[in-house]
């Protein structure tokens, strides 16, 4: 048996004509047209072209819903395995095509998609959503990057686990994933240090993200009447770990109810945290976590109240994204509780 | 971890020993910690001594949380 | 300064009556390296009792905790012996002649002192992972002495110190042998650099050096490194042992003393050497849990690029979390004073590869080579034979409580295989 792929192209590439076609409206056809052949040969059997729908370009801009409707409704009918579109070179609106009706396809349909594109097309806005293999920017470039999509394409139908971007052709998504290279890290250094240092063009392995902004929140108007958590990334935990946090890479947080008690001690707190000489934070927890403190200002009325829980956990290798689920929610825990204000330490 | 609780809408206060991480993940009230192993302790001093470090440290985050902010602030001691 | 390496393949270990190495294999006589190890006054103090066994590259033997790894060398010829400071006498090394014996190691191993400690897996999945899977290791189990918990600083002294004199004995049984293989390695002075090789460009390798604390250290000559300003030092001085690893960071991005022997930078930086760049020296620097440590070494590092005159410096990390910070410090200073970079690092990019891989990050930052994500799940299998105890598979760095399944094989993530996202570019390990 062999795997069913609905494909979708421009005019252009289905030979009915250039910018003067653009218009078409959508069609379905039965098999391969044009460069699902070359798909269908880089297959051999293993997988098919079993319908083709040719839309264009401009038709698509211009009535995007209703090219999506008409096209979502063929491909959920044809049931395949997988939904290709392109590859789009630097057409910018077949790019964009492409890369829309994949991410609907994928999104509403739950039908794996792939496309593939120059990479400075708008329609790669769309790779950390939708798989795009990084073609060359003219059509002239169809014979490389038929036999990259094939092969990951049959990848994806056959459940196999995809490699990093750089070994399978598609475009960087977001999505870190190792691999063996062919050289040592550091003769690839070297080597792109000489390319730096002689102004030759070099890829870094890692480009640098960008991170978002919060705004900050108005200041406590006044401290004698507000509550005030604590929280921390430095892992104190009740003596024994008793909910096992990692020592680094935390799969979870630890909430701890700190009502009547006046000191951490190292008989009671220790700390979970791999990523640090423990010894300093086992003897004396209120290093890390300031309850002694805070317990005498709230004795002396300098602030309302300690809140009776704290939210620990471990930040030593620990993914933002989990860090960041963490404190998202326990926020909304600590905002319920009418917490006024946080103060949150680090190791 | 900072951001996701600003988010919710409650003022905090980052108290850590290594700022530039802080404020390239971006948090808003920024206080200096002493080290890492022990950013509100020190433990070449004496106990008092230590709770007084501590005390100060404390009292500045406070004193962050206080004070309105536009952009990101670091509230050295 | 010029340092010639003699390579004795090591093919084989054998544990014998004598101690010898003979025809490509190490025979050693267990009683007779524990001797050794006990005369040094700590390690009687601190070392109830010491275990050996061997473990071959393709055997099912599973090394845990795994602390250091050290390569066997000895000085032939010029001033000084191997790990000066610390075994031999302050001595400036790297020049002259050191015998290797290749292809082996010794590894220390036994009760954990931190969470760092890591696993190394002769064969199966793991083993691709970590290159000391390739070599016949001579491992050192330590069995500390009771109450050592309270003493863990003294004790990680001792094991340290340990594994160096193995290495050390086993290393002297090299010092007649005929090396199979001799290369030379020859860095110049600033003047005489420039006058044979004017149109290369000036290249240092700025050799970051873990210093967290007193499980996490590293030495130089003996130097605790935290206590150090950020210095230079002849790149063949690190093939005798200068630096050695005393630190507990997690396994993967730990550089074992084998790695600071073998520097992979150094290495290449080597290869280069006269025909596309002229390697000027090694820069070391700390990472320290100070800030003021962090910005006071950077800056010099960054100076020193300057005095140098250097047109590119390479950095490696070692670690991860803060010293993220100290490597995009180095990296933005160097950069700000016109010499280009290249910064080797690793990435915890979370188990699904989604998250920000650095806590720390700078646009100047533009040419970065990876290790790869350390938080990438893997399964180990069960081994036939485990060297050390599994009783800590589940704590340690990447490991999580139920780690250690029932069947005996291991679910927890890279981090926890000694050297597998090597951020001195040791292996071919990558992310993208």
């Amino acid at each position: 048996m062999s795997y069913k792929v609905v494909h979708y192209i421009n005019q252009f590439f289905a030979n009915i004509g250039g910018e003067e076609m653009a218009h078409v409206a959508p069609e379905l056809r039965e098999g391969f047209v044009g460069p699902g052949m070359a798909l269908n040969t880089a297959w051999k059997g293993e997988a098919e072209i079993t319908a083709t729908i040719v839309c264009g370009d401009s038709y698509f801009a211009e009535h995007e819903a209703d090219a999506k409707e008409k096209v979502l409704a063929w491909v959920k009918e044809q049931k395949p395995d997988m939904f290709i579109a392109g590859p789009a070179f630097n057409a910018g609106r077949y790019g964009y095509a492409c890369a829309t009706i994949a991410n609907a396809v994928q999104e509403e349909l739950g039908i794996p998609v792939l496309t593939g594109m120059y990479e400075e097309n708008p329609g790669a806005d769309l790779k950390n959503k939708v798989l795009i293999v990084a073609t060359a920017n003219s059509a002239a470039g169809m014979r490389k990057a038929a036999p990259v999509m094939a092969k990951l394409a049959l990848k994806i139908m056959k459940g196999e686990k995809i490699g990093a971007s750089a070994e399978e052709g598609y475009m960087p998504n977001g999505i870190r994933r190792n691999f063996f290279e062919k050289e040592v890290g550091a003769k690839r250094a070297v080597d792109m240090l000489i390319a730096k240092l002689s102004d030759k063009p070099f890829t870094t392995e890692y480009p640098m993200p960008s991170f978002d902004r919060v705004a900050p929140n108005k200041a406590v108007k006044d401290l004698s009447k507000a509550t005030i958590a604590l929280c921390t990334s430095g892992g104190i935990v009740p003596k024994g770990n008793p909910d096992h946090i990692e020592s680094s890479s935390a799969s979870h947080y630890g909430e701890y109810s700190i009502a009547g008690v006046d000191d951490l001690t190292a008989e009671t707190y220790e700390t979970a945290h791999g990523g640090y000489d423990p010894v300093y934070a086992n003897a004396d927890a209120d290093r890390v976590l300031p309850v002694d403190i805070l317990r005498e200002m709230e004795r002396e009325g300098k602030i309302g109240k300690l809140h009776d829980f704290f939210y620990t956990t471990v930040g030593n290798g620990t993914s933002v994204a989990n860090a960041k689920k963490f404190a998202a929610e326990y926020a909304q825990k600590l905002l319920q509780a009418g917490v006024h204000a946080v103060i949150m330490t680090s190791t | 971890m900072v951001k996701e609780i600003e988010r919710a809408g409650i003022p905090v206060v980052h108290m850590c020993t290594v700022t530039p991480i802080s404020m390239t993940v971006g948090a808003n009230r920024i206080v200096p910690t002493i080290a890492i192993p022990h950013p509100l302790g020190n433990p070449a001093l004496s106990l008092e001594e230590e709770k007084a470090i501590r005390r100060k440290l404390v009292e500045r985050a406070l004193e962050a949380l206080t004070t309105e902010v536009d952009d990101q602030t670091i509230f050295e001691v | 300064m010029k340092l010639e390496l003699g390579y004795i393949q090591i093919k084989d270990i054998q544990f014998s009556k004598e101690c010898k190495v003979d025809n490509g294999t190490l025979y050693v006589d267990p009683d007779a390296v524990k001797a050794y190890l006990y005369e040094d006054d700590d390690v009687k103090a601190w070392v109830k009792d010491f275990g050996f066994d061997i473990a071959k590259p393709g055997e099912s033997v599973r090394i845990t905790p795994v602390k250091d790894v050290i390569e066997p060398r000895v000085k032939v010829e010029g001033p000084g012996g191997v790990f000066p400071g610390v075994i031999s006498k302050v001595e400036t090394v790297g020049s002259g002649k050191t015998h290797v014996l290749r292809g082996m190691a010794v590894v220390t191993a036994g009760k954990i002192v931190g969470f760092q400690e890591g696993i190394i897996d002769m064969s199966g999945p793991g083993a691709e992972y970590t290159p000391f899977s390739k070599l016949n290791n001579l491992v050192v189990v330590a069995e500390p002495n009771e109450g050592y918990q309270d003493h863990k600083h003294e004790y990680e002294h001792a094991v340290r110190i340990a594994g160096l004199r193995a290495a050390t004995y086993i290393g002297e049984l090299g010092r007649s042998v005929t090396p199979d293989e001799t290369a030379v390695f020859e860095t110049y002075g600033i003047k005489e650099g420039l006058e044979k090789l004017p149109n290369l460009p000036r290249v240092a390798y700025v050799h970051m050096l873990q210093s967290q604390g007193l499980l996490h250290d590293t030495y130089v000559y003996g130097v605790d490194a935290k206590r150090s300003l950020t210095t230079i030092l002849c790149p063949t001085e690190t093939m005798d042992g200068a630096i050695i690893s005393g630190n507990c960071v997690s396994a993967c991005d730990k550089n074992t003393t084998y790695h600071h022997q073998n520097n992979p930078v150094v290495a290449n930086l080597f290869a280069a050497h006269g025909k596309t760049l002229n390697y000027v020296c090694n820069i070391i620097t700390n990472e320290n849990v100070y800030l003021a440590d962090k910005q006071r070494s950077s800056d010099w590092t960054a100076k020193l690029c300057r005095l140098l005159d250097l047109d590119g410096a390479l950095v490696s990390q070692e670690g991860f979390g803060n010293p993220d910070t100290d490597l995009i410090m180095n990296c933005k200073k160097i950069e700000l004073q016109g010499v280009k970079t290249v910064i080797i690092t690793d990435e915890y990019a979370g188990q699904d590869g989604k998250s920000q891989s650095l806590a720390d990050a700078d646009p100047l930052a533009d040419a970065v080579v990876t290790g790869g994500n350390a938080n990438e799940v893997i399964i180990l299998p069960k081994m036939d034979k485990v060297i050390g105890t599994l009783d800590y598979v589940d704590v340690i760095a990447g490991g999580h409580a139920g780690s250690l399944r029932p069947d005996g094989t291991i679910e927890a993530e890279l981090q926890v295989i000694t050297g597998a996202t090597n951020e001195m570019g040791f292996n071919r390990l990558s992310a993208r």
